[in-house]
């Protein structure tokens, strides 16, 4: 055991080696294992493309998935649930929030509390889709969506102000179905 | 007296040999771009992918965009490559392929217009002949580019060269010997009751595997090798010189897939009218090609010792077995 000075005695080492190259055995394994190579490829042709056509065709997202935000209204009156409270902008790590509060008019009322967000911005291109801002929320105002093409050509549109983000946004992404 | 040579005697008028070569010409560089897409498609399919298909309807017009990208191109020289070296390159390969075009047999002699380029007497001689000019096209590009990989990729060229030509035409000898003859027509009409693929499978196989080092490609691309030496030979080449390399590649698969399916399958032989004829031709070559890229979808680059040790270890003494076993079985038959 002087071969192998950082073993035990007694251990026992079992090396396994692949057969010899060489030789008429030698030819015609490689000729076999060529086949054999031969034969995985086929069956990968015969499967059939795996590929999502992107733009045609998109992945689908999971229920929870964090994609671009959306601000809620109440259904029965149209209220803004946002109340302008800037939980969430405290809580976003990446300090993409604007929140500038108002009171609340009577008969004119925004939102269904006492002020409402009379700006409301969110940095898309600031934010990193934690979600905290969704956690933050006492009212469930903000939510993410399932939204995830945002890309555009110009910084300044990405910032989204309240409207665009209250407005029913177009769904352009498929959900995944149960068990897919 | 039948000598073991081609009936020459067919004498045809300028103009019909004018039109015949046209035709080839036209047919050829028509399904040239359709090969390179047919192999993008295919080599994508067995990864998974569809391969192109965002250019015209599937993907066909492909090669089109290709092209005209590679046109549009500045014919870049380097500085320090030998100019007339360095644009003899991709001709001589070009010329090459255009030539052995001309030997295929696409039918035999039907209405008093043989359906080939040329029967010459001398037959594949004069494809080894003109396939061998091709690798001046390699060693000449790679060494004027003046570059240390295009330099590599010309000298890996030059020793698979030698290692599989000899017994490329080792394992053609045992089918010129059952069919008597040099001429690729007379070859195939003498495989009318059983093709050669049959008697001579061991000449096949070792025919198709030089093939494969032959057209310069995996698993015997090692004068390329996109991974270690950047496309070797071509490095320095750009735009439609570039171009013209690919499409070389291309052409000798189509030349050594018609040599193969000249020797080996029968040729034209099929059922039907003879009209039919070059499209069995043309199908048997088709297939041929779909085992180039299957095979170039499968197998990894060898190192080019390995090559060697192949093509001298085993290629060689097993062809020449193959000749020796087939002249006693003719001679005793």
């Amino acid at each position: 055991m002087t071969e192998f000075p950082y073993l035990k005695d007694g251990d026992v080492v079992e090396v396994q080696r692949g057969p010899e190259p060489g030789g008429a055995g030698g030819v015609y394994r490689a000729f076999g294992e060529t086949l054999r190579g031969l034969k995985t490829t086929m069956a990968r042709l015969i499967e059939g493309p795996l590929t999502i056509q992107y733009p045609e065709e998109k992945t689908p997202v999971y229920p929870r998935f964090r994609g671009r935000h959306k601000l809620h209204r109440f259904e029965d009156t149209g209220l803004e649930k946002c109340v302008g409270c800037s939980l969430c902008a405290a809580a976003c790590p990446a300090d993409c929030i604007r929140v500038v509060a108002a009171e609340n008019i009577p008969g004119d009322r925004v939102s269904a509390g006492e002020r409402y967000a009379a700006v409301y911005e969110i940095n898309l291109s600031r934010c990193i889709f934690c979600g905290y801002c969704e956690i933050a929320c006492p009212f469930d105002a903000i939510t993410m969506g399932h939204d995830y093409e945002m890309a555009d050509y110009n910084r300044d549109d990405l910032i989204f102000t309240k409207e665009m983000l209250l407005a029913e946004s177009i769904e352009r992404t498929p959900l995944r179905s149960e068990g897919e | 007296m039948s000598l073991p040579f081609a009936d020459t005697q067919l004498v045809e008028a300028t103009w019909v040999m004018i039109v015949k070569s046209l035709v080839i010409f036209g047919v050829i560089f028509a399904i040239l771009p359709l090969m390179t897409v047919l192999e993008r498609k295919l080599i994508g399919r067995f990864q998974h992918r569809y391969g192109p298909n965002r250019v015209g309807p599937f993907g066909i017009l492909q090669p089109l965009a290709d092209v005209g990208k590679l046109l549009s191109k500045q014919a870049f020289r380097p500085a320090n490559a030998v100019q007339t070296l360095f644009v003899l390159g991709p001709l001589l390969p070009v010329l090459s392929g255009v030539l052995a075009l001309a030997i295929i047999p696409w039918g035999n002699v039907q209405g008093g217009v043989g359906l080939y380029g040329i029967d010459v007497p001398i037959g594949i001689l004069y494809f080894f002949a003109v396939g061998s000019i091709a690798f001046y096209g390699v060693l000449l590009g790679g060494w004027s580019a003046g570059s240390k990989y295009s330099l590599l990729g010309a000298m890996r060229g030059a020793a698979q060269l030698i290692s599989y030509e000899v017994a490329m035409g080792l394992a053609l000898l045992g089918v010129i010997i059952m069919g008597g003859s040099l001429s690729l027509v007379d070859i195939v009409e003498a495989q009318g009751a059983i093709w050669f693929i049959v008697p001579q499978f061991v000449g096949f196989l070792i025919f198709m595997l030089a093939g494969f080092a032959e057209t310069n490609r995996t698993p015997f691309d090692m004068p390329e090798a996109d991974a270690e030496l950047v496309q070797g030979f071509m490095t320095e080449y750009g735009g439609m010189r570039f171009g013209s390399f690919l499409l070389v590649e291309y052409m000798e698969i189509l030349v050594v897939s018609g040599i193969a399916a000249a020797m080996f399958l029968g040729g034209w032989m099929g059922p039907g009218p003879g009209f039919l004829d070059p499209i069995w031709m043309l199908a048997k070559i088709m297939g041929l090609i779909l085992v180039f890229i299957w095979v170039r979808a499968t197998l990894p680059r060898l190192r080019y010792d390995q090559l060697m040790s192949l093509g001298w270890k085993i290629l060689l003494p097993l062809a020449t077995l193959n000749v020796l076993v087939t002249a006693i079985l003719v001679v005793v038959t």
